[in-house]
């Protein structure tokens, strides 16, 4: 009796060792922000794929392209794309690939002001320059005429921690403010602020907004969505004020679409049309364009096939905005370019 | 030790070849002197490694930047200009802010619960205390974030500002605006997590001090309290600095509790109710979106700039113990 369980769990264990060999095994590594809907990815085509399993770290964009670099890992994740100055000094040639869209927006406490606020592209970029200091500024008052604001200082509030969503929000500050761009630069995970205090991740700088009387900070939409943060609309590039939702952020993808370069690396902050919210971004995958292993290489373009397709239908439970018809299409094509 | 290790050795008869080796060994005495000579030896080489490796990746920042990394008040990622001014001075302030209202907190503290409480009271309450010691640091930012934060922008930051914000000097230290966040908010956070160090290591060494101390005092006429002031106190004097400095390198390295509670502004701010940013926090935030070489090692070079600090004060402490020994203290 005894010999004939060891007898099974060995050929069971023997079992488990060769079906171990079968499975390929992926390791990824980079953004935060896309985190939930990756796992969920991973989790769901490891379910249909059983031999193969994805394993990503979410230890953020500029881990995530280090470890690329370093050949750590089978691909990166990143929320901003990589700059020509990081691709030069790569070894082997790097692919973007879109997976899903996100979009920031502006949440506010001001004692007193339950409706939603407009504010014009002017107003952000001087708030977050000292130059805007009180609520009852000209520039909030005239895109806000139904709303009483009262003549208090203004908080900011911006990221502590390098972050992608801190790339989205300067990308747009520096596209529509020439001030920005040279005071404080183009877009970055972490920048030198003018002004304000620093919280640490999504949950931090809510924190510290509901907290502080006055105070104006920025969120990743779904942070906003999913914790019922109120947040205001933002003026886009037609001049219209957007209330952000996933629709409106597909919209701006959708525009940038036609003049997207081959290389998918694209700021789709303050895109064209009317119903375009101006502070969204897509968030790429970075794939090696030349992956030696056939097996890894066929599991990795078979996942993006999957992903571009039936992976987009997950999206909206998590709140990512889905990818536009147009660029699903040319991101099918360039899964070629892998070889 | 190694004099008396010697001599043990002398006194077996002098053999040779493997097999006295072995029985040497087997005595204990020279494997118990090898094993904690490597160890030891493992601690050493456990810090000059770190030390060469913040040396060695902080390279590219070191030679850009040289001495003015220290005084450079501007740390900005996106033009590659970087100083460690604002978190210099971040680390320094919160952690003196700690320590002025930690020390006296933890010392009357433990003396109470040496000298005047009864044993089984004393015995309770260290155990409370020795729990607090470990309770992670997330949860005293959380503390700070919910209860330490409100009180500063209601009602403390508002009544500083009012009453000691007039005096003259140092009314610049309590200024406006006040967030609620900042210095003054991280230091009491701080304050809060390393007094239960100060007062566990106060009071053991407070009552390893012998009880004839005590005796001879109160027969020479002294009160209970000047005996445990000016007996007591003084023979343990150099225990209870060590537990100073334990708590102090808690507070300069502390990361997680300061960043949810100081605001993380890189700016020199005079006053102690305006938001800053230290050493530790900043690579925290800062470490895992980095992606400039020049950012990365910028960010190196911090932590080898905590590292010194903690390095002369450590020192500082050396000689402070030093001197208060000459004054009298129980050579310990």
């Amino acid at each position: 009796m005894r010999k004939n369980i060891l007898i099974v769990s060995l050929v069971l264990a023997f079992a488990a060792i060769v079906g171990a060999e079968g499975t390929i095994d992926l390791n990824a590594a980079g953004a935060t922000f896309p985190y939930p809907i990756y796992s969920k990815w991973f989790d769901v085509y490891h379910q249909q794929h059983s031999n193969i399993q994805i394993n990503y770290q979410s230890i953020g964009s500029g881990g995530g392209i280090r470890q690329l670099l370093a050949g750590t890992v089978d691909f990166g994740a990143s929320d901003g794309p990589m700059s020509d100055e990081q691709l030069a000094q790569a070894k082997f040639k790097i692919l973007h690939f879109p997976t899903v869209l996100g979009a920031v927006v502006p949440t506010y406490n001001i004692a007193g002001v339950t409706g939603e606020l407009n504010f014009t592209q002017k107003a952000l970029a001087g708030i977050y320059l000292g130059a805007i200091t009180k609520w009852n500024d000209p520039e909030i008052t005239k895109a806000n005429p139904s709303v009483k604001l009262p003549a208090d200082d203004i908080v900011v509030v911006h990221r502590s921690d390098g972050s992608g969503t801190s790339y989205i929000w300067t990308d747009f500050l520096a596209k529509i403010s020439p001030e920005w761009l040279s005071k404080v630069g183009k877009a970055a995970t972490s920048v030198n602020w003018p002004v304000g205090l620093g919280g640490k991740g999504n949950e931090g700088v809510s924190g510290l907004v509901k907290q502080t009387p006055d105070s104006i900070g920025y969120i990743e939409l779904i942070y906003a969505v999913q914790n019922n943060i109120p947040y205001g609309k933002v003026q886009n590039a037609a001049g219209k004020f957007v209330k952000a939702d996933l629709a409106g952020v597909t919209a701006a993808a959708a525009a940038s679409a036609k003049t997207m370069p081959e290389d998918f690396r694209v700021s789709i902050t303050n895109a064209p049309g009317a119903t375009a919210y101006p502070i969204s971004s897509f968030t790429w995958l970075l794939i090696p364009a030349q992956i030696q292993d056939a097996t890894k290489r066929d599991a990795i373009k078979n996942f993006l096939k999957w992903m571009l397709t039936d992976g987009q239908n997950y999206n909206e439970g998590l709140t990512y905005a889905r990818l536009p018809k147009e660029v699903i299409a040319k991101e099918s094509k360039a899964i070629s370019l892998i070889q | 030790m190694s004099a008396a290790a010697t001599t043990i050795a002398h006194e077996a008869p002098p053999q040779s070849g493997p097999r006295a080796f072995i029985r040497r060994l087997t005595r204990g005495d020279e494997l118990a002197h090898l094993i904690t000579l490597v160890f030891a030896a493992g601690i050493l080489l456990l810090t000059s490694m770190i030390v060469y490796e913040l040396w060695i990746n902080s390279h590219l920042s070191r030679t850009k930047f040289g001495w003015d990394f220290f005084w450079t008040r501007i740390w900005d990622p996106n033009f590659d200009n970087f100083g460690a001014a604002p978190f210099i001075y971040g680390t320094l302030v919160t952690s003196a802010v700690a320590l002025i209202i930690a020390v006296p907190l933890g010392l009357a503290s433990a003396i109470f619960l040496s000298e005047l409480a009864p044993r089984k009271i004393s015995d309770g309450i260290s155990f409370l205390i020795d729990l607090l010691a470990a309770v992670p640091s997330v949860i005293y930012g959380l503390l700070g974030i919910f209860i330490v934060v409100p009180l500063m922008r209601t009602t403390l930051g508002p009544m500083l500002i009012h009453s000691v914000g007039n005096v003259p000097y140092i009314g610049a230290l309590f200024r406006g605006p006040n967030y609620g966040v900042g210095f003054l908010t991280a230091g009491i956070v701080l304050a809060i997590m390393v007094v239960p160090y100060i007062i566990s290591v106060s009071r053991e060494v407070l009552l390893t001090v012998p009880r004839e101390q005590r005796e001879a005092a109160l027969a020479m006429g002294a009160t209970r309290w000047e005996s445990t002031w000016q007996v007591v106190v003084p023979w343990a004097r150099t225990g209870i600095m060590g537990s100073i400095f334990l708590a102090l390198a808690r507070a300069l390295g502390e990361t997680m509790a300061v960043t949810m509670v100081i605001g993380n502004a890189a700016r020199i701010n005079p006053s102690l109710l305006g938001p800053g940013d230290t050493i530790a926090s900043t690579i925290a935030n800062q470490f895992t979106e980095a992606t400039g070489d020049l950012y990365l090692s910028a960010l190196i070079e911090l932590g080898l700039v905590l590292f010194l600090i903690t390095f002369i004060l450590n020192g500082l402490a050396r000689i402070l113990i030093v001197l208060t020994e000459r004054g009298g203290g129980h050579p310990s």
